[in-house]
């Protein structure tokens, strides 16, 4: 289908940032509650307000760029961008033009093996918008359409890549590294369900071998990496299909039909805003002290790629390491853990075995674990030391889960402690021995393998609580003398 | 004694003896209101109700023997751009008739602390745009002086409630000459503090880089009183300044021996009522009898001025005035189909035709293609008419000229010729642009007409602005003189 033709595509990232309160008022950023409540006259817009800068939002947004490899600006400013829509209050957002907080910078992505950087043309803050609910399909076509003006001024950053990406798979890789990042250094929740972050996908192609831009579009609003993936390889489709038929692009804002599947036209661009850019007089310019950034810069936790580089010099394969950085929370749990149970391979078993499993059937995530790093970690050590089996470790975790409890207190309460007393175990072998005599006749006919049968059935004799390598030892001593 | 023609330092003094009462005040007040304000029309809205609850618990408490503070009972009113929780605020246009803001301006706040009584919201040019009041979409106030005639705008009705005692002082706002034009017309003192030293929030916004409250007093001792407590740091205006307010009232000396006073030529050029220029000469030379050294100076860029102001201010005013959409407060036309129909149609019905001209002119202004050859060159010249104010200041303590180049003109005169009337701000524009303080105090008369003697100082400087007003006010009669609101 791609035919000749190279993907060209670049993404606008726009992430609320996970400070308490709005960026110009004091009200809460918090998600949901009742239509028009998180509100006050500032991010209303009502007649005569003023707007007071969030610091906090300038300090998210430092960094961010720290994380991605951004320079930081000295001197920044908000400018206003007008235009006219219900849901904007003042309608003009307060936003960034020409002086953003940060420039540069890059992404390391890594597709089929292949490490690639993206290239970061900017950062900057901006406000949130209000929601709009229609009674009917859209706007134009609704008796009545409500505003709820809560989400109004909750603070976003958006990140602007160069058009750098040259896959379907590259776009989504970047955006999955970026959400990533802005998980580790905390600055955004990225819940994508509550639409905390989405995506502006430009996208265009040009012959192979070409270093001219085609003609572009921009789909606005994606909400999923999925949506991403399905609405690129749609415009793709599209668009190799207008050009092998010798059409042209036209260059036009597209809306994402996330049942149908396609893009549709929103607005060409003759019809393009005219945004009216200008510095906002009711803010003063920033002077961003190197001090600020460097006490920032100090504070910054290990990025992901930084922490996966240390997993694998632990012995982790990349796998393993690539699915433990996948989410800070993750990545935290396994370090305290690791902090209390040095044995990193065995650690990781178990994160990504039976830990995750029990997580995904109960439908947790990783904060809200009833088992925390501290008890995996006592857990593991128990085995380590023998007094309990790999086998009764499974059953205790299924517990943990179950009750809260510690390993130690489950094993204790149930009587799982492992048997390692010789003399316990020796009248149980001579039973298993005296009984399974053709088994003993195999393992004496050189066939090794028959020793496990018998181990089996030791360690169904004591309910699994036997040490295997202990019985493994005894019995070959006993059959051994016989 | 006529109470309402005292100051309100006069009348403190009064209310510490307890020779008054503040109830006694405002119904001395509320009396005066009825008698003139049939042909003066400064108010929008009058509040005598809340005023006199108000006035009854003050003066239980100096029943008690407490002391009431420099303007604590005082009556006064507000220019109608300046939100009061449960009080319509209208800025004089209909799109915000029905507006009733659920918060106060930092002023007002200021102001209820200090104890002042409010006695009502005054007349502006809708949206303090124009220089005359009759911008106004509800009454042409008059000018107590002489009925045919305009107050001067924007704040033509705080101006002329002042003037015609219907108040003791009043707070205005001034973008490009809104307190001190009409000040200059009605013969009273007004001032337009630092940029930055009165907070804006609670002013509804005109041109955000360029508004600023100021004070409009019979007298410069009112105005220092008046300053100490509307200025300061508000840290919900971030264009507030961090600075520390001083005692203006430190500043009322008697005594300008050896101050430099420079003349900048631009200012006394074409255009100019040669009556007013005469005026202005003998105001220099009182000055100069009193002390002060005089000398003409040059600001190069002062005929950039208004083309600059033109392009910021409309620039400014066409984002901050579209908020008013009738999708959440304010006028919504009925029968409008879509929403894009409800935008246009509320705000054609809504705004008048200054408020639109401007709206366009700045809509324009930012308009891509357009930027850099208007706003951002504007910008440009902003910043060379700054400079030519800061050379000034390392020669002069102050500069002055006349307020406006006319004394008040007739209704209707300009009003047909926008541009016509844009001049009548070309003096006191400037300041604005730069930033920094200005006073008008009464001077003299130009055929029966006061004329407003124009005072700029440096940012952060209202000292000595206040020091050379106060002296000269010590030593002419001319803030004395009451109109006899008739015709001339
Ligand atoms: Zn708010």
């Amino acid at each position: 289908m791609l035919g000749d033709f190279e993907v060209v595509a670049g993404v606008e990232v726009h992430a609320e940032l996970a400070t308490k309160t709005k960026i110009f008022c004091g009200c809460t950023t918090e998600f949901g509650g009742e239509q028009n409540t998180h509100v006050c006259p500032v991010c209303l817009g009502l007649p005569g307000v003023l707007p007071v800068l969030n610091r906090q939002v300038v300090e998210y947004a430092i960094k961010t760029g720290l994380a991605l490899n951004s320079e930081i600006a000295e001197f920044s400013k908000f400018d206003r961008k007008n235009y006219y829509y219900p849901d904007l209050p003042k309608n003009y957002q307060t936003s960034q033009y020409d002086l953003p907080i940060c420039l540069g910078g890059y992404v390391e992505i890594e597709v089929d093996g292949v490490k690639k950087r993206i290239g970061i043309t900017r950062v900057h803050m901006e406000e949130d918008a209000g929601k709009l609910v229609h009674s009917g399909a859209t706007i134009s076509t609704s008796d009545v359409s409500f505003v709820d003006y809560n989400r109004t001024g909750v603070p976003l950053l958006e990140i602007v890549s160069e058009p750098d990406l040259r896959s379907v798979d590259e776009t989504v890789a970047y955006l999955e590294k970026l959400v990533q990042i802005l998980d580790y250094i905390e600055v955004s929740d990225c819940r994508m369900e509550q639409g905390s972050v989405r995506f502006d996908v430009n996208v265009s192609l040009r012959p192979k071998g070409s270093d001219k831009f085609g003609i572009r579009t921009e789909t606005k609003n994606l909400n999923s990496f999925s949506s991403v993936r399905r609405c690129m390889e749609y415009e793709i489709e599209r668009q190799a299909e207008i050009l092998s038929e010798g059409g042209q692009v036209i260059q036009e804002t597209r809306t994402w039909d996330e049942g149908k599947g396609i893009t549709l036209s929103l607005r060409s661009k003759e019809e393009a805003h005219d945004y009216r850019y200008f510095p906002e007089p009711d803010l003063v310019p920033m002077v961003i002290e190197r001090k600020w950034v460097e006490r920032v810069r100090e504070s910054m936790p290990e990025l992901p790629d930084s922490r996966r580089q240390r997993l694998l010099g632990l012995g982790l394969s990349a796998y393993d390491a690539g699915v433990i950085t996948s989410s800070r929370d993750l990545a935290e749990f396994f370090d305290q853990a690791l902090a209390k149970f040095k044995d990193a391979k065995t650690l990781a078993n178990w994160v990504m075995g039976d830990f995750l499993g029990l997580l995904k059937a109960k439908g947790l995530l990783v904060q809200s674990s009833p088992v925390k790093p501290e008890g995996l970690a006592e857990l593991l050590t128990l085995v380590e030391n023998g007094t309990i089996s790999g086998k009764i470790a499974k059953t205790v975790i299924g517990e943990m889960f179950e009750t809260g409890k510690g390993a130690a207190e489950i094993v204790k309460e149930k009587g799982l402690v492992q048997i390692s007393d010789t003399s316990a175990l020796a009248g149980i072998i001579d039973e298993v021995v005296n009984s399974n005599p053709q088994s003993v006749a195999d393992f004496k006919a050189g066939k090794e393998r028959a020793i496990g049968f018998l181990v089996g059935q030791v360690m169904k004799e004591t309910k699994g609580q036997a040490n295997p390598g202990l019985v493994n030892k005894l019995l070959k001593e006993k059959l051994e003398t016989m | 004694m006529d109470l309402t023609q005292l100051t309100a330092h006069e009348l403190s003094d009064l209310l510490a003896r307890r020779e008054t009462s503040a109830v006694e005040l405002v119904k001395a007040f509320s009396d005066r209101i009825d008698q003139v304000e049939e042909n003066v029309k400064a108010f929008n809205i009058l509040t005598r109700d809340k005023a006199l609850e108000q006035a009854a618990k003050l003066d239980d408490k100096l029943a008690r023997g407490e002391k009431p503070g420099p303007l604590e009972g005082i009556p006064m009113a507000l220019k109608d751009n300046m939100c009061t929780k449960g009080v319509p605020t209208t800025c004089s246009s209909k799109i915000l008739k029905s507006f009733v803001p659920p918060y106060n301006a930092t002023v007002v706040e200021r102001l209820a602390q200090a104890g002042s009584i409010m006695l009502g919201k005054l007349n502006l040019d809708e949206f303090a745009m124009g220089s005359s009041t009759e911008n106004s979409a509800f009454a042409k106030t008059r000018n107590p002086w002489d009925l045919e005639r305009v107050p001067g705008g924007s704040s033509g009705g705080a101006v002329a409630s002042v003037s015609a005692d219907e108040v003791v002082f009043a707070l205005g706002s001034d973008t490009g000459g809104s307190i001190r034009q009409p000040a200059a017309f009605c013969g009273v003192v007004g001032l337009k503090p630092t940029y930055g030293y009165v907070s804006r929030f609670g002013l509804i916004a005109f041109a955000s880089s360029l508004d600023q409250i100021g004070t409009l007093t019979k007298d410069v001792t009112d105005c220092a009183l008046v300053m100490n407590v509307i200025a300061g740091h508000d840290p919900k205006d971030s264009t507030s300044a961090p600075v520390d307010k001083p005692d203006f009232t430190k500043s009322l000396i008697n005594d300008i021996k050896g101050m430099r006073i420079g003349i900048p030529r631009e200012y006394f050029g074409v255009g100019i009522d040669p009556e007013v220029d005469k005026v202005i000469r003998q105001a220099i030379a009182k000055l100069e009898e009193l002390g002060a050294v005089v000398e003409e100076c040059s600001l190069p860029h002062t005929e950039y001025a208004m083309p600059t102001y033109y392009l910021i201010a409309p620039a400014e005013c066409s984002s901050n005035l579209a908020r008013y959409d009738g999708v959440r407060y304010g006028y919504r036309a009925p029968e409008s189909g879509d929403v894009v129909g409800m935008f246009k149609k509320s705000r054609a019905e809504g705004f008048g035709p200054e408020v639109k001209r401007r709206i366009m002119l700045g809509t324009y202004a930012l308009s891509s293609g357009y930027y850099d050859a208007y706003y951002l060159k504007a910008l440009k010249v902003r910043t060379l008419i700054k400079q030519d104010f800061d050379q000034a200041f390392e020669k002069f303590d102050l500069l002055l000229s006349p307020t406006a180049p006319t004394p008040a003109f007739k209704f209707g005169e300009k009003s047909a010729n926008p541009l016509a009337m844009y001049l009548s701000d070309i003096c006191t524009v400037p300041a604005n642009l730069a930033g920094i303080p200005a006073i008008s105090v009464p001077c003299g008369f130009a055929d029966g007409l006061p004329v407003g003697l124009h005072l700029m100082g440096k940012a952060f400087d209202e000292g000595t602005l206040l020091r050379v007003a106060y002296t000269f006010e010590q030593n002419t009669d001319y803030h004395k003189v009451k109109p006899s609101l008739g015709v001339k």
